[in-house]
């Protein structure tokens, strides 16, 4: 792969989407707009995470990859494989030896440390993109901070469901004010947003955004004081490993409703089973 | 049990082997050779260089044979291969009127200086399938066709052909466009936004899905922000790029390529400031894609609305965010597709809230 700088990208392409990094960091939760590029990978597969990974690498990086909380999901296999390539860079499953993670709709159940930056993946950066649908309103709403729409959605979930129906994808105050998408990741995962050691970047390749969270950054989900905030999870424990607090995929056993719960962080579920034994 | 999960890498592995199985097919019948699909299915190599955004009919012909005759898998290859090329610098504006016309007609005048020139076109043809290509045969022309193809051909390359648009421009019945020398912005290296102007929005027509733009053009046609079109001109032709060279201090020919050109002349009525005029939409595509152009030249003059003073009737048409941010098939078909991705955590949560809403209700 000489054909291809380190990391595929070539190093203008690089300074172009780390200036939009450095923005996005100095203003956490604001969309910094960027020249996504065609990646050789679709868009939808991760095109923005996979350009903030490769411009933030570097040859030293331990790189670990997952998609649904797994590390051998074949899109997480795919993405890593394509930075084993170009970068040639080390890879693991294990999230206190990375130095960098790219994820996909999970955030690791094992806690990140200082030093540590995480990439997501984002289909739709854009909060209130389903309440709005023109990007130059939803800037507009941004820049005045006029969030009331999305408080307002909130209430008639309630009004309606008797709580709040949004299950992913679960909207967040940043400190700096914005109101932020922070990636289809279950709302389970939301508090571990906040106030995180690690560096969280976030990037949309077709949408061409990207947004940050510096470390230490309070992050709050959205909530009304008597309906606060719940990150719920599926009642139970893994059948792997036993853990009674991480978050739980729910497997088909048979064609008789058999069912059972598993990890879906793959990385803690199996170095847990590994401690046991 | 845990194997449903699992095995992801050897999964990839033996999909590619499947699939590149099948894009050689039968091995009895004979290896597609990429000369055959550059010459003999033309169009699609045209407009997969339209919408890639490349020209280079020798990648497009590639990336149609890697792409088993996939023309949005073939953009994609194109695209991805587009963006990691170097920029030297910008081409001077491309003559059309200096080009040299295959094609060039006018649905607005019957006759125009230089005559209609019909061309290798499908138009007049009865769709008729010819089984004579089933049978892999090829009628050869008749001695009296061959001659006056040839000297047909002969002829074409002769002289440029004035346009059809600096005719009624002469008489200001055709609005003039605006001319300038400052460099137009370049949506594949600045994030597109809003609101974007002409020669953006004339960029992501450009490469636009084919499908998409013939189907929103159709739609103004239909009456969802009608605006009268003529076909002032179409021409289909080889032009000059050139590039000024900053070493030497001039401009230097590096290359030709076939263009698609449509120029509708639109009605306008005219306000109280402004005399009645005609307008235009204008289209510009690479190689001979000219359903892909005219549907440009409508959505141009569309998305002018503004700038001429018409009214928004809220057409799709009329709303560039809608148009632009929608027309880039690469995109879609990225987004579209991906929800083919494993999605079982979101699922799961919207699963746990279905449950308790349900058991709430039952209670």
């Amino acid at each position: 792969m000489s054909d291809y700088n380190f990391a595929y990208l070539d190093e203008q392409t690089k300074r172009m989407i780390r200036r939009a990094l450095l923005k996005a960091i100095a203003v956490p939760g604001y969309q910094v707009p960027f020249a996504s590029r065609e990646m050789p990978m679709p868009y939808g597969w991760g095109t923005g995470g996979v350009q903030v990974t490769a411009s933030t690498l570097v040859p030293e990086d331990v790189l670990k990859v997952i998609d649904q909380g797994a590390d051998d999901t074949t899109n997480a296999v795919s993405i890593r494989r394509f930075f084993e390539v170009t970068a040639g860079v080390e890879t693991t499953t294990e999230v206190p030896v990375a130095t960098l993670i790219q994820t996909r709709h999970r955030v690791p159940e094992t806690p990140l440390t200082e030093g540590q930056i995480i990439v997501y993946q984002v289909p739709i950066p854009e909060p209130l993109r389903f309440l709005e649908p023109r990007e130059t309103e939803t800037r507009k709403m941004h820049s005045l901070g006029e969030y009331g729409l999305m408080h307002v959605k909130l209430y008639e979930d309630i009004a309606r469901h008797g709580e709040i129906a949004t299950t992913y994808a679960y909207p967040a105050r940043v400190s700096s004010g914005y109101v932020m998408d922070p990636s289809p990741i279950p709302k389970f995962d939301n508090p571990k947003l906040d106030h995180s050691p690690a560096i969280q970047l976030f990037g949309a390749g077709r949408e061409q955004r990207i947004y940050a969270l510096p470390p230490w950054t309070s992050v709050q989900s959205l909530d009304f004081e008597d309906h606060p905030f719940d990150p719920s999870r599926a009642d139970g424990e893994c059948a792997l490993c036993g853990s009674k607090d991480s978050y739980l995929d729910e497997v088909i056993t048979d064609d008789a409703g058999g069912r059972m719960f598993i990890c879906s962080d793959t990385d803690y579920c199996a170095r847990r089973s590994e401690g046991a034994a | 049990m845990y194997v449903a999960v699992k095995g992801g890498e050897k999964a990839i592995d033996e999909a590619h082997a499947w699939l590149a199985h099948e894009r050689r097919g039968d091995p009895a019948t004979p290896v597609l050779d990429t000369a055959q699909i550059r010459e003999q299915l033309t169009l699609s190599c045209y407009r997969v260089m339209a919408e890639g955004s490349l020209y280079d009919l020798d990648l497009a012909a590639l990336a149609i044979k890697q792409a088993r005759g996939d023309l949005i898998e073939a953009i994609f290859l194109i695209r991805a291969y587009r963006t990691t090329l170097p920029r030297f610098g910008v081409s001077a504006p491309i003559d059309t009127s200096a080009m040299l016309c295959l094609r060039r007609i006018s649905a607005t005048f019957k006759d125009a200086p230089g005559g209609q020139l019909l061309g290798p076109t499908f138009d007049y043809t009865h769709r008729l399938l010819d089984f004579t290509l089933l049978a892999n045969g090829e009628a050869p022309l008749k001695r009296d066709e061959r001659d006056s193809l040839a000297k047909g051909m002969a002829s074409q390359s002769a002289e440029p052909l004035a346009r059809v648009s600096d005719i009624l421009g002469n008489d200001a019945l055709l609005q003039a466009e605006p001319t300038g020398d400052e460099a137009p912005g370049d949506l594949t290296r600045e994030p597109l936004e809003f609101p974007a102007d002409r020669a953006l929005r004339l960029q992501s027509l450009s490469r636009a899905d084919e499908g998409f733009a013939l189907s929103l053009a159709y739609s103004t046609q239909r009456g969802y922000g009608r605006n009268h079109p003529f076909i002032g001109e179409l021409r289909v032709g080889v032009v000059e790029v050139s590039m000024e060279i900053p070493e030497l201090g001039f401009s230097v020919v590096i290359g030709e390529m076939t263009v698609t050109e449509c120029e509708t002349v639109n009605q306008f009525v005219g306000s109280r400031k402004q005399p009645a005029q005609f307008t235009r939409g204008y289209g510009l595509t690479f190689g001979h894609t000219e359903r892909k152009a005219i549907a440009m030249a409508l959505l141009d003059r569309a998305l002018r609305w503004e700038e001429l003073g018409e009214d928004n009737v809220g057409a799709p048409a009329q709303d560039a965010e809608f148009v632009l941010s929608h027309a880039d098939n690469i995109q879609a078909t990225g987004f579209l597709e991906h929800i083919k991705l494993p999605h079982y955590v979101d699922f799961q949560s919207e699963l746990e809230l279905v449950r308790r809403l349900r058991a709430e209700a039952g209670q």
